[in-house]
This record gives C-alpha cells, sequence and structure tokens, in this order.
C-alpha cells in the first residue's frame, strides 16, 4: 500500500509514520522545484533549508517513538496571502514586498501541529484579485499541462504546484472560487468549505465576507484528509462557527445511494460555457446516477445576478480592507512632505492596476448616494440567492455545475479585457456569496489534453455529502 | 447674547472604557505606559488579523443603557468608518452606525430631563506627537505615532439637542460623569482624555421650532472649557445672525489659549465616512445571562445618593454634591462616619469638602491614594471633640497627615502639642503667675472693667507660656477668672 516514492498525501504520511525519512520525501519535492518552477513560477519563496530541518525534526519524533500526526512529514505549500511568523508574505504585491508577519496564521498552525512539512509560498493574483495569476507583482505562474497556458487563479501556484508534482497538499483561499478555478485548469481537486469552517485568522483579507480557506490536493481523499486538519472552531476568528464541521475523510467511501443531485441549468446553459465542459458536466451526472443517486435539473434564478452582486460586494470589502496599506507601519513607503502625498504616492506605487481598480469600484459602491443602489441591492442579491439554495436543497442533497465555463486559456488572452477574465467566475462565485460549500474535481479532459473540473455544491456543514459525491465522480472519471 | 436667540445645544461624549484590555485584542488599556508597548498584531491592524470582541466591554454598555432607562435592542451591529488617518492602523475605524447597542435614554439634570439618542461602543485611535514646528502638523518636521490607545474601548453617547445654555452642557457632563462613574465603567478624567465631549452648537429665534444651522465644536478638555467654548460660539452665531449673516455648517476648533473657536479647513471636512456593516464580527445578540449579568450589584446613582446624604446627615445639598461629585471622596466620608458614627458627620462631611477637597485638588490624587485612611480622619475628629487639639491645631495636624503616612495621634505626640487639660496642674500654674505679680493683682483687682480686660490679658498670655502652649486656654481662663476674682 504505501509507496515511498508516491506523490500522494496519506501514502506519505503512513509511510513517515513507519518510519520512512521524511527527510527523503522533502528532497525528493526540492528536486522537482529545482527542475521546473524556474519555467513554471508555482513559488514565490521556497525555504528548502527550513523544510529539511522540519523534515529532520519529523524523523527525529517518529524515531522516538512519537506521531507527528496525520500528515507526518507531508509536503505542504501555502499561498503567500497565508502570514509566517518570520517568512516573507507578499501577498503577490510590491506593497508588502520586505514584510516579515510577526504571527502565524491558524490554518499553518494546524497543519504543523499535524506533522507537515511547509516547502514554501505560493504565486497568486495579487491580494487573490484575479483568475489567472497573472496580476502576480512578481511575474505569472503557468500551467504545468500547457506551459503557455494559465494555471487559473487566484490560487494559481498552489494548483500547479500540485500539478506539476511538486507537492502532494496545498493551501489556497477562495473569494469568488479562487480554490477551485485553478484546481480545475490543473485538473487538480480543489474545496471552498462553508464559510467559517476554516479560520481565516492570519489570511491576508481580500473581501472578508467571502474569503475562505480550503486544501488543493491530487485526489478527493487527500483533500479530505487536509480539510479535516484544517478546520474547527477558532477563538481568533469570531465568524468560526462554534462547532466546526463534520469530519469529511471518515465518511469518503460511503457512495451516493439515495442522494439526490441536482444540475443547476443556469450554470451548465450559461453563455460562454464551452460544450466539453457541459458535456463532462452530463457525464458527472450519469456516473452519479449509476452509482446509485438521483439526479435532475434545478433552477437558481438569482444565480445570473450572481456576477454582478459580487463584483460590488467584493470590491467595496476589498477597498476598506486594504486600505492600511498606506506607507505608515509596514511594507512600502514612498516617501514625500507630507502625510496624504506619502499615503497617495505609496498606493500609486505599490498596487497593480487590476487591485487599484477594484479599490475604485468598492469605494465607489460605498459612497454616499450610491450605498443603496449599489453595495445595498447586491446584499439583497446576496439574500436571494441563499433563498434560491434553501429551495433547490429542499429536493436535492448536493448540486453539480461546471467549474469554470472553459479550459485553461492562453496567457495574455484575457489581461486586456476585465470583464472577460470576471466571466471565468461565474459558476464559483454563488457558493461564496451563499456561505455553502462547493468543490472542483478534473473529470476528463478537452481539447488539447486539458483538464475540465466538475464542481460540486452542498448546503452549510454539509461537507461528507460533498465529498461522497466528489469521490464516486472521480472514480468513474475518464 | 441677545435676548432675540435661544441656544440649541446637543453633546457627543466620548468616554473611554475602564475594561482590563482593548476592545478587540488581549492589550492592556491602561494609561501612560511606553509608547508602542501595548500592542499586538490586532490593534496594529496587521494584514491577517481579525478583531474579537471584548464581552466585558459589551456588559459596561449594557448597563449604562440599563440605569438610564435606555431601549435594549435584540441585536446590535458593528461598522467601519472608513477614512485615512495615521494614527488609525487600519485606516478605517471599527465602531458602530447603524443598529447601536443603547437606544433612547434619558438623564434628568436639575429637574431637566436631557434626551440620549444613543450610545454606542466603538474603537479608540493611536496619537500622533508632531515633532518641531511648535506641535503644529503643518509645520512640523516629523511625526511620531503612539498605538497604545488604538483599540481601546469607548462608548460614545449622543445627546439630543435638549440643552440651552453652557453652564446646561456642563451640569450635563457633570452629571453623566457622575453615573459613569458610579456604575464602574469609567474613570471619566477628561484631562487624561478618558472622556472626550464635542459640542453641536445652533441659535435659533426665540419661540421658534426649526432648528438653525447647526456648528460643531470640537477639541475642549476640560468641563470649563466646554463651558467657554458653548459661549463663545452663541456669541459669535448670535453676531453673524444679527449682522444678517449666514452661520455655517462647520467643525470649529476650540483653542484654549485666545479662548476662541476657529473653522477647520473645508477640505478636512469633507469627509464621506462610507460605512457598511463590518464583516470580520458577528451581531452582538446578548442573551438573558448577559443582560442579568450586566443589571448585578447596582450601585446608586449619584442623584439618590445626595439625596440620601443630605438626609441621614443633615448636611447641605451643596455639600453632598461635592461629595459625590468627586470620585472616592463619598466614599471617603461614609467610611469616616462608619468609624465614628452619624453623630460626627457633619464635622467630618466639613473636613472632608474644605481640607481634605483642597489637598486632592492641590496634588491630583484621588481619596483612595491618600496617606490618610478614612478612620485617620476619625481619630482627628476625635481629638478636636475631646479637646485635646484646637481646631487650628487640628489643620496642622491633616496637613502633616495628608502628605506622611502617619495618625493624628502620633502627630500631635511628635509635636509635643496635646492641650493639657488637668485642673490641678493648670491650677499649679495660675498660682505660681498670681504668687509671681502681686502688683499685677492689686491693680487688676482696682481698675475698670477696661483695664482689667488688658490686665487679664497679661494673665493669659503668662499661663499659655508657662505651659509651653499646651495648657487648655479654656480651663485656664475659667480658674485665672477664679483666683483673680479670689479672695
Amino acid at each position: 500500500m504505501t509507496d515511498p516514492g508516491s506523490i500522494n498525501a496519506s501514502e506519505i504520511a503512513t509511510a513517515v509514520r513507519n518510519g520512512h525519512s521524511a527527510v527523503e520525501t522533502v528532497d525528493r519535492c526540492l528536486d522537482a522545484i529545482a527542475a521546473r518552477d524556474d519555467e513554471l513560477h508555482a513559488f514565490l519563496h521556497v525555504d528548502a533549508d527550513a523544510a529539511r530541518a522540519a523534515a529532520a525534526a519529523i524523523d527525529e519524533r517518529v524515531a522516538a517513538g512519537d506521531d507527528p500526526g496525520a500528515l507526518a512529514g507531508v509536503p505542504v505549500a501555502l499561498k503567500d496571502n497565508l502570514c509566517v511568523r518570520g517568512a516573507p508574505t507578499t501577498c503577490g504585491s510590491r506593497i508588502l514586498e520586505g514584510w516579515r508577519p510577526p504571527y502565524t496564521a491558524t490554518v499553518v498552525d494546524r497543519v504543523l501541529a499535524a506533522g507537515a512539512v511547509p516547502i514554501g509560498k505560493t504565486n497568486l493574483d495579487e491580494f487573490a484579485m484575479g483568475s489567472s495569476t497573472e496580476n502576480s507583482a512578481f511575474g505569472p505562474t503557468r500551467n504545468p499541462h500547457d506551459p503557455a497556458r494559465v494555471p487559473g487563479g487566484s490560487s494559481g501556484g498552489s494548483a500547479a504546484a500540485i500539478a506539476a508534482g511538486f507537492v502532494p497538499l496545498a493551501l489556497g483561499s477562495d473569494t469568488g472560487g479562487s480554490i477551485r478555478q485553478p484546481a480545475s485548469l490543473c485538473g487538480v481537486v480543489g474545496a471552498k468549505p462553508t464559510y467559517g469552517a476554516v479560520s481565516r485568522h492570519g489570511l491576508i483579507a481580500f473581501a472578508s465576507s467571502l474569503d475562505q480557506i480550503g486544501p488543493l490536493a491530487g485526489d478527493v481523499g487527500d483533500a479530505a484528509l487536509l480539510l479535516d486538519v484544517i478546520s474547527g472552531h477558532d477563538p481568533l476568528d469570531s465568524t468560526s462557527i462554534p462547532d466546526g464541521i463534520p469530519s469529511v475523510s471518515a465518511v469518503l467511501d460511503e457512495g451516493v445511494e439515495g442522494i439526490r443531485v441536482g444540475v443547476v441549468s443556469e450554470l451548465t446553459d450559461a453563455e460562454g460555457v464551452q460544450a466539453e465542459v457541459g458535456e463532462a458536466v452530463e457525464s458527472a451526472a450519469i456516473a452519479l446516477q449509476k452509482a446509485g443517486a438521483t439526479v435532475g435539473p434545478v433552477s437558481i434564478p438569482a444565480a445570473v445576478h450572481g456576477l454582478a452582486a459580487y463584483y460590488l460586494i467584493a470590491p467595496a470589502e476589498a477597498s476598506s480592507n486594504l486600505a492600511r496599506y498606506d506607507g505608515v507601519r509596514y511594507g512600502l513607503r514612498v516617501d514625500a512632505d507630507d502625510v496624504a502625498t506619502m499615503n497617495a504616492r505609496t498606493r500609486a506605487s505599490g498596487f497593480g492596476a487590476e487591485v487599484k481598480r477594484r479599490i475604485m469600484l468598492g469605494t465607489y459602491a460605498l459612497s454616499a448616494g450610491y450605498y443603496d443602489a449599489y453595495y445595498g441591492q447586491a446584499q439583497r442579491v446576496r439574500t436571494l440567492l441563499i433563498r434560491d439554495f434553501e429551495s433547490a436543497y429542499e429536493s436535492f442533497d448536493v448540486l453539480l455545475a461546471p467549474t469554470s465555463p472553459t479550459t485553461a486559456f492562453e496567457l495574455g488572452a484575457k489581461t486586456a479585457d476585465p470583464l472577460a477574465m470576471y466571466l471565468s467566475d461565474v459558476c464559483t462565485i454563488l457558493a461564496n456569496l451563499a456561505g455553502h460549500p462547493a468543490m472542483s474535481l478534473p473529470f476528463g479532459t478537452g481539447e488539447g489534453g486539458l483538464p475540465i473540473g466538475v464542481q460540486v455544491f452542498a448546503q452549510p456543514l454539509r461537507e461528507p455529502e460533498m465529498f461522497r459525491t466528489a469521490r464516486v465522480i472521480e472514480e468513474s472519471a475518464p | 447674547m441677545s435676548r432675540r436667540y435661544e441656544a440649541v445645544i446637543g453633546l457627543e461624549v466620548h468616554c473611554e472604557l475602564a475594561t482590563a484590555t482593548k476592545l478587540f485584542c488581549a492589550c492592556r488599556n491602561e494609561f501612560g505606559a511606553e509608547p508602542n508597548t501595548n500592542v499586538c498584531p490586532v490593534c496594529l491592524g496587521l494584514p491577517g488579523s481579525l478583531p474579537v470582541l471584548n464581552g466585558r466591554a459589551v456588559e459596561f454598555a449594557l448597563r449604562f443603557g440599563g440605569v438610564l432607562g435606555f431601549g435594549a435592542p435584540a441585536r446590535s451591529i458593528f461598522a467601519r468608518k472608513n477614512y485615512f488617518y495615521p494614527d488609525m492602523p487600519k485606516d478605517y475605524q471599527i465602531s458602530q452606525y447603524e443598529e447601536p447597542i443603547c437606544i433612547d435614554g434619558a438623564l434628568e439634570v436639575d429637574g431637566v430631563r436631557v434626551g440620549i439618542e444613543r450610545a454606542h461602543l466603538e474603537e479608540d485611535t493611536g496619537k500622533t506627537v508632531h515633532v518641531g514646528g511648535g506641535g503644529r502638523i503643518h509645520e512640523a518636521d516629523h511625526s511620531l505615532v503612539d498605538y497604545n490607545r488604538a483599540g481601546v474601548p469607548l462608548m460614545e453617547i449622543v445627546s439630543r439637542p435638549d440643552l440651552r445654555s453652557a453652564e446646561q452642557a456642563r451640569a450635563y457632563v457633570q452629571e453623566l460623569r457622575g453615573v459613569l462613574l458610579a456604575i464602574g465603567v469609567s474613570d471619566v478624567k477628561m484631562e487624561e482624555g478618558s472622556l472626550r465631549v464635542d459640542a453641536n452648537v445652533s441659535l435659533r429665534s426665540e419661540g421658534a421650532d426649526e432648528l438653525g444651522t447647526k456648528v460643531e465644536i470640537k477639541n475642549m478638555n476640560s468641563l470649563r472649557s466646554l463651558g467657554r467654548a458653548i459661549e463663545f460660539e452663541i456669541d459669535r452665531q448670535a453676531e453673524l445672525l444679527e449682522a444678517g449673516e449666514p452661520v455655517a455648517q462647520e467643525t470649529r476648533h476650540w483653542n484654549e489659549a485666545d479662548g476662541r473657536t476657529h473653522g477647520m479647513r473645508s477640505k478636512e471636512e469633507a469627509f464621506d465616512y462610507r460605512y457598511f456593516p463590518e464583516p470580520d464580527l458577528v451581531p452582538i445578540v446578548p442573551d438573558p445571562q448577559m443582560r442579568a449579568r450586566a443589571g448585578e450589584r447596582l450601585p446608586e446613582l449619584p442623584a439618590d445618593r445626595r439625596g440620601r446624604l443630605a438626609r441621614e446627615w443633615g448636611i447641605s445639598e451643596n455639600d453632598a454634591r461635592l461629595l459625590v461629585d468627586v470620585a472616592g471622596l463619598a466614599e471617603f466620608a461614609e467610611a469616616a462616619v462608619a468609624a465614628l458614627g452619624a453623630g460626627s458627620a457633619k464635622d467630618l462631611v466639613n473636613w472632608c469638602v474644605g481640607e481634605v477637597l483642597g489637598f486632592l485638588n492641590e496634588s491630583g490624587l484621588v481619596p483612595g491614594a491618600l496617606p490618610l485612611a478614612p478612620d485617620g480622619l476619625a481619630e482627628l475628629v476625635d481629638l478636636v471633640a475631646a479637646g485635646s487639639i484646637s481646631r487650628a491645631q487640628a489643620k496642622d495636624v491633616l496637613d502633616e497627615c495628608l502628605r506622611e503616612p502617619k495618625r493624628p495621634r502620633q502627630v500631635v505626640a511628635e509635636r509635643g502639642i496635646e492641650q493639657v487639660s488637668d485642673e490641678a496642674e493648670l491650677a499649679a500654674v495660675i498660682d505660681d503667675i498670681v504668687a509671681a505679680h502681686p502688683d499685677d493683682v492689686a491693680a487688676y483687682r482696682a481698675a475698670d472693667a477696661k483695664v482689667r480686660k488688658k490686665k487679664r490679658g497679661f494673665f493669659m498670655g503668662e499661663a499659655i507660656k508657662a505651659t509651653r502652649n499646651q495648657g487648655n486656654p479654656k480651663v485656664l481662663g475659667r480658674l485665672l477668672d477664679e483666683r483673680l476674682a479670689g479672695d
């Protein structure tokens, strides 16, 4: 069962717990990164010495008869918007270049406590704003399946790192699809848990009411393993769910017998959804039906307003969250004769175009006289959407839809057209607006051998049903 | 001000809550620490940090709401108030906008009911110190920021425009301070900035219903400057109206030095705070337990306490007000009365509102920090009542006891000033003097009333001298008169 050369997290953990060298595993990952990351640029920062030292410490613990935990010796990549004490944390932005947090994010503490070995920080669109990782101030990441194409975003570095075989596990964050869309484009598994399932403490905020950290992995089982480690209540995050979510690993193989699957018509039939993507969703539905689920179409009427609502709420919160990057306390400072000019010059020089665009959109949406028409209206859409989901869940247990309307596109294809780029998120943002869990998993390939992802939605706290469904789809994937 | 105008005044009082820790993190809430020592990622607004609400602050606000008859909303939410300022770590302040924690209460001030529209919780900002250029921002070489105060819990209490004069505004703040102090939610020290007051002042024609244009005045750091600033502003607006000029709606700064309010540049005023609900915090929904805790052990409010002390001790309303208005003084007096008995209450209160209060004002100390304990004051009053020392001597003794940790009896003993009232001892002194001055005795006995008085003064002086100032003058006088009237 345990293959020491494996890049599967649960196999590595089992091997390390049985005395196989974690240092050796880490070295294998570091070699893979050294061999190909100059081309892909999945990582912004790799700390090889620290990774080897952490792995050596795990080996010592095992030698001493200690059990380091469920992720014993498993290399894990961290999206570079997660704070790690003393380590560079840039959020893909010049404005945070050189800043080293004095504290560590709760999720990172949790993977460390489970025995994982952090390898480095992965590339992302600046402040997680984007769907291609082209908005990183430090250059784009390339898709391991075709380096001329994007890996998706914003967690493109994390998704590419898994697809390239650099690491078995990675953490990402998902505000409008930033875990699921790159997972789809890179052919890996990515899950956004219920809002509040994973602590946001130490996650550099983009849009606080939408942001959620989640796992990226090579398969559904590894994603479940990582989710079980990182979920749970955290008193340092007031929006954290008091009792957490149920374990997903424990129920993974329970099948879909009796589970009711709704296929969201607004999303499968949406404009811009490639035919091969729609067909993949259909095939996945048929596979579920064969495995004992009942399948039927379902409508989420408010879904058509989702994108508009999202592009008001997320920028509005971002405009406030990003105000603190003013050059006074940390990060970049461009000096001037007075404070207001210093603030303005610092922000003008430190933020990229997409971040500035969203700050302006959000500032406008919250302005006196416009608040009700924009932010207020968007919040009402959110309420409507939750109501539509509730009524869908009266007849169904999980919902099925595409993750990304398209397979991976070429670098530069959408950079000149922000709206086209925003449409990449049309199927994923609904889960963020509603606060519900959703995950993407690969289901075959399309033209050019590019991976296609399908998406499973579930009700809040119903990650177990979501993962059971995903597991069955995975087993029947072409 | 011209008789033709009526002033309409509303006050916004910011009071620092006396919680042990800050509003959204575990940093200590204390005044006067080394700059930037009570800080953490949360109150510094570091990327990735999140606020966690201090339950104590919520309890304090609920307690305040409870005693002033506020409605208690089932739910209350925080909002972000967005604006750039270097001493505000996140460049937004977590405050409350819609759905504040206390809605619609009132405070009675000298028989007038002053409405309070709302009270809400918010975090304080840091403090900027401008270096060079006389400490003013525009001429400064550079500025330093101390974030110790950032995140300290504040309660903003917004009155309705029910006040009509500077005097009434001062009385309202004074009464509000008393309430906040009595319920133990704030130290209310205006000088340390734990109580800050902004005033909204407008004028309208006598008898008019509609309100005039409102001017907001800031930067008053004492009750006295609050009164002065409002008076100045009323006069300024009256002059404008008299001259037929409009009053501009603006924010003006009170300048203590020149005794005037000054308009701020309009650019600084054009704030759009872009309030929206704070997504990092969940709504406050006080459960019955929380409400019960807030209502537990509610102390007597100042107005009730003044009434009770005046009634029980037979002291004037004014003395009762002085005792209650000075933090800790009423407690001090009550402990002293408990030690000596209610019969001495009036005497004790006289000392409290006289010498003791004078020393508190001079030293800036609170009664609890005095070297003299309440039963020490009781001991002093007892010494006077027993005739052991005179009232004049008692003042000197008290002065020493307020500065040094000594008991009154100890000071009396050290100074050797205890009065001698022993009849036999003093009679012997008188006998010696009479025997030593036979001619003066004879002259006294032969003289008329006027000369007798003068002579008597001479004998008394000799007697006091002979007892080294310790003879009880009353007893000496009586014995002397007996001997001179003599055989």
